[in-house]
């Protein structure tokens, strides 16, 4: 009977309001059509950086090609960024926390295999390492990794099962103990086991655990990304130290271009300029100042004041790779689980 | 929507039957049943006994043990001091009743990220009422305490905005007869009072507890999320499998489509409370 | 009370819920204006004019803004339907409009990601519509990503203020109405709407409040700073971004919302009150 009007009416209202915001959000791309625009979907650590280096790439670009570029940023936890990507968010490139999440994406088709070699350093051009972020005065005095299974400690450092970035804390803890004991996985076990408990407050993200530990005052002892920690120093002056255990993890932040993203958008060609102009001079001094160890060697050894350069790093190569790693340590009813157990 | 037409008697004489049933069943359909029914049908991706291992597994147990029991403790205190809030906010006047009674909502209207990273600062032994119980070496924030205040939070304008038309419809000459006659103030309460708010305590009860159960945004903050210490709540773990280096949709799927039916019985009960009420009223 | 003995009862209940009150709900609202005036004016003016907040603020409103009109519209229609016939299924039906009250704003997020995401089944369409109509719709990561989550959230809000009100008013009126030849319309419009426009403000504002709160459902369906972030996500962005200035801005885009949803909560204390005083006279 009334049916169709009813229909109609209840369509009606409701394209008319998506059409409405619709209409307001390409608004901002009309006004200026020949700038092109490409998203950088990252994780939440690189926000300065980026903002710094979107700057230094559209100069670079205008001046190269002539061609006015904007750079869109999202930032958010790694895992949950990645996903982002699967779900459409319409990412041109993407620098996330791991390879690992990279190769999320690539399963979904997105990004062609291969990526990894696609640019220099397992198409990392900045790393880090884990660290150790303590009060001022290092009242436990916490010094390496050992110091962190005593009693008494209570140890900040984010939830693996949920974040990217907490994997390589737990790896480099691993490691440091497959070397203390020899490779025997018994003790192994017994001593990440033993630093997991002393865990007081397992945050779902890395920059949480950084919030909780500085912000909330909770903790003795952050387990931290060096550039994380590096930037708690530089906000924080004169409230934190940080504490360069003897031995740590290479962490390789990838970069990755999303093949089929670009391929729709037509920004190829610049997704790929973007992502190579990071291993420029400029760039790699950019990330080095943001407290990002340079891939190029010449201009990490120019930071030699920021960075600990004498730490042992073992690398994600020492667990046979991401995937390997993810699968014996990670997945449901794997090591982390196992000794994590209640 | 045929079925229905043929099936009935006598038709009501007020107009718009068929209108405003196909605006509200295609709006509702539209915004709200499909988006819910893919998460039905990515559940069904898994087979029946994968599913099951799935919500059976020790930390899913876990996490629906907590939030569940928590919600339910949050509800419950908040069914006392909601009771008490309510009350005072109907039959007493005092300075500042009126700001009271505005302010109730302010959960609802609060962003539960704002709300949650704010209680955890309070709450957190270096925080203004923290430091007070760190000294009795209680902590709140990180720790299941916590987790209940927050949904204590959420949970009171629930139990307020239901009972409160309800006392306002309870006359005072109740109190005053019951009085008279002789009764005690407590038997008053319980016997006279109590009953008559029954049915929206427990809607308020009810909601609350349904919020709580799935709340996420003011709890991520405060709860630690310890798996070990109990501190993980459901939403925690759909968020952990998805976010989790598998991108788990199915399992999340399962344990959100749990969710739901807990969700959608809890409010099936509170419509049944309320209509019961509504007949007994009438 | 009327009671003529002076009793302790009264003075311990007001106690009670003004501990209860200043504890549980005054204290973390004056956290949050405190933290976010601890640096300065200078910096809190500084980040509630910041682009990123200005567009997330547009966003805010718009969303809001269109979540309150459609919800309006439904809770209209639902509140008719619901209370002025008997028919099968009513209970259900209810119950099933109420469910965005108590679901997890997280499988609200999850769900729409489900459906309208790349691999949601309902993409494939849109993609048609899309390439048919030259459009370029997007349902996820976009502003009306946003304003669907708002929508769903929201959903019950208007229907369940509207329902109990419409319900303890009967029938009655209406019927007669129709008797006399009335037609629908006219009907709502000249003996419903009287009775009910109190009511309906209220839930408007109620909607509108929690749609400006709304964080979870959100925060699945849009990534990007600056263009679908609403308010909410701009203090989670700012809260994050881990300088000691950006938790400072943080708060003080919180106390933005903090203000505005207490403004709206004012806004209803003066409905009801009036509403109130229509109601007695």
């Amino acid at each position: 009977m009334k049916k169709k009007s009813v229909l109609a009416i209840t369509v009606m209202l409701l394209t008319a309001s998506l059409a409405a915001c619709g209409g307001s959000s390409s608004a901002s791309e009309d006004e200026s059509s020949d700038v092109i625009t490409i998203t950088n979907v990252s994780y939440d650590p690189t926000r300065e950086f980026y903002e710094a280096y979107n700057e230094l790439f559209v100069e670079y670009y205008k001046e190269e090609t002539g061609v006015d570029v904007e750079v869109v940023q999202s930032h958010g936890g790694s895992g949950s960024q990645a996903r982002s990507v699967i779900e459409g968010s319409d990412a041109d490139v993407v620098t996330l926390a791991l390879a690992h999440d990279i190769t999320l994406i690539e399963e979904e088709g997105l990004i062609d295999e291969g990526w990894i070699d696609e640019f220099d350093g397992n198409s990392s051009p900045y790393t880090s390492t884990i660290t150790f972020l303590v009060r001022a005065g290092n009242e436990k005095d916490i010094q390496d990794w050992d110091d962190l299974i005593k009693e008494g400690v209570d140890v900040i450092t984010p939830d693996p099962k949920s974040s990217g970035g907490a994997c390589w804390n737990f790896l480099a803890a691993w490691y440091y103990a497959d070397l203390t004991y020899d490779g025997d996985v018994d003790e192994i076990k017994a001593f990440v086991s033993a630093l997991y408990n002393n865990v007081l407050v397992m945050d779902s993200g890395a920059r949480g655990a950084t919030t909780t530990f500085v912000e909330n005052g909770q903790g003795d002892v952050l387990i931290a990304w060096e550039n994380e920690a590096l930037l708690a120093l530089e906000e924080y002056p004169g409230e934190f130290e940080m504490i360069t255990p003897s031995i740590s993890i290479k962490a390789e932040p990838s970069v990755a271009i999303v093949d089929e993203n670009v391929e729709e958008n037509g920004t190829h060609e610049i997704a790929e300029a973007y992502l190579a102009y990071l291993y420029s001079d400029e760039a790699q001094r950019l990330a080095g100042e943001n407290f990002y160890r340079p891939g190029n060697e010449e201009i990490l050894s120019t930071f030699s004041d920021t960075f600990d350069l004498s730490v042992e790093l073992c690398t994600i190569d020492d667990f046979g790779g991401w995937d390997q790693a993810y699968e014996d340590y990670f997945q449901d009813g794997a090591i982390f689980d196992e000794i994590y157990a209640y | 929507m045929k079925s229905t037409h043929t099936k009935r008697k006598q038709r009501s004489v007020i107009p718009g039957r068929g209108l405003t049933m196909g605006v509200t069943i295609t709006m509702l359909s539209l915004l709200i049943l499909i988006p819910l029914a893919s998460i039905l049908t990515y559940s069904f991706r898994l087979s029946f006994s994968e599913f099951i291992e799935l919500i059976t597994r020790q930390n899913v147990v876990r996490a629906f043990r907590t939030s569940i029991s928590c919600a339910l403790i949050a509800a419950l205190i908040n069914s006392v001091f909601g009771l008490i809030l309510a009350w005072v906010l109907v039959r007493y006047d005092f300075p500042g009743e009126r700001l009271m009674d505005a302010m109730i909502e302010l959960p609802f209207a609060l962003p539960t990220a704002v709300a949650g990273i704010t209680l955890s600062k309070m709450y957190s032994d270096k925080g203004l009422i923290g430091q007070f119980f760190a000294k009795y070496d209680i902590s709140i924030s990180y720790t299941k305490i916590g987790l209940t205040i927050a949904l204590v939070f959420i949970g009171i304008p629930f139990v307020v905005r239901a009972l409160q038309p309800v006392i306002e419809k309870l006359p005072p000459s109740l109190e005053e007869s019951s009085a008279m006659l002789g009764a005690s103030r407590s038997y008053t309460f319980r016997r006279v009072i109590l009953p008559e708010l029954t049915p929206a305590l427990l809607t308020g009860f009810g909601l609350a507890l349904a919020r709580g159960i799935g709340e996420y945004g003011s709890v991520i903050y405060i709860s630690g999320n310890s798996e070990k210490n109990g501190t993980q709540v459901v939403s925690y773990v759909i968020m952990q499998k998805l976010n989790s280096g598998s991108a788990d949709y199915e399992g999340a799927a399962a344990i959100a489509l749990v969710l739901l039916i807990i969700s959608f019985l809890l409010l099936f009960f509170i419509n049944m409370v309320q209509l019961a009420a509504g007949r007994r009223a009438s | 009370m009327k009671n003529q003995k002076k009793s302790i009862v009264p003075t311990l209940l007001i106690g009670i819920s003004v501990v209860f009150f200043v504890v549980m709900l005054v204290l973390p609202l004056v956290i949050v204006l405190y933290r976010s005036l601890k640096d300065g004016l200078a910096l809190y003016v500084k980040a509630i004019t910041a682009p990123n907040t200005l567009s997330a603020l547009r966003v805010t409103l718009i969303a809001a803004s269109i979540a309150v009109l459609v919800n309006t519209f439904f809770g209209l229609c639902a509140a008719w339907l619901i209370t002025k016939f008997e028919f099968r299924g009513r209970q259900v039906l209810s119950t099933l409009i109420d469910i965005p009250f108590s679901i997890s704003p997280v499988i609200a997020g999850l769900a729409f990601i489900m459906t309208f995401g790349r691999m949601g089944w309902a993409t494939p369409f849109i993609d048609w519509i899309n390439s048919t109509f030259g459009t370029d719709i997007a349902l996820v990561f976009s502003v009306p990503g946003v304003v669907l989550a708002t929508i769903f959230v929201t959903f019950p809000f208007i229907s369940r203020e509207l329902i109990p009100v419409m319900q303890a008013q009967g029938n009655a009126e209406e019927e007669a109405a129709a008797m006399m030849g009335a037609k629908g319309f006219t009907i709502f419009r000249k003996v419903t709407f009287p009775h009910i426009r109190w009511t309906l403000l209220y839930g408007i504002i109620l909607c509108a409040a929690r749609a400006i709160g709304e964080f979870g459902a959100v925060y699945a369906v849009s990534k990007t700073r600056g263009q679908t972030f609403t308010l909410t996500l701009e203090v989670d962005a700012l809260y994050m971004a881990g300088g000691a200035d950006s938790i400072t801005q943080a708060f003080a885009v919180s106390s933005l919302l903090v203000i505005i949803a207490v403004a709206i909560l004012l806004i209803k204390q003066v409905v009801e009150y009036r509403a109130k005083r229509t109601e007695e006279a």
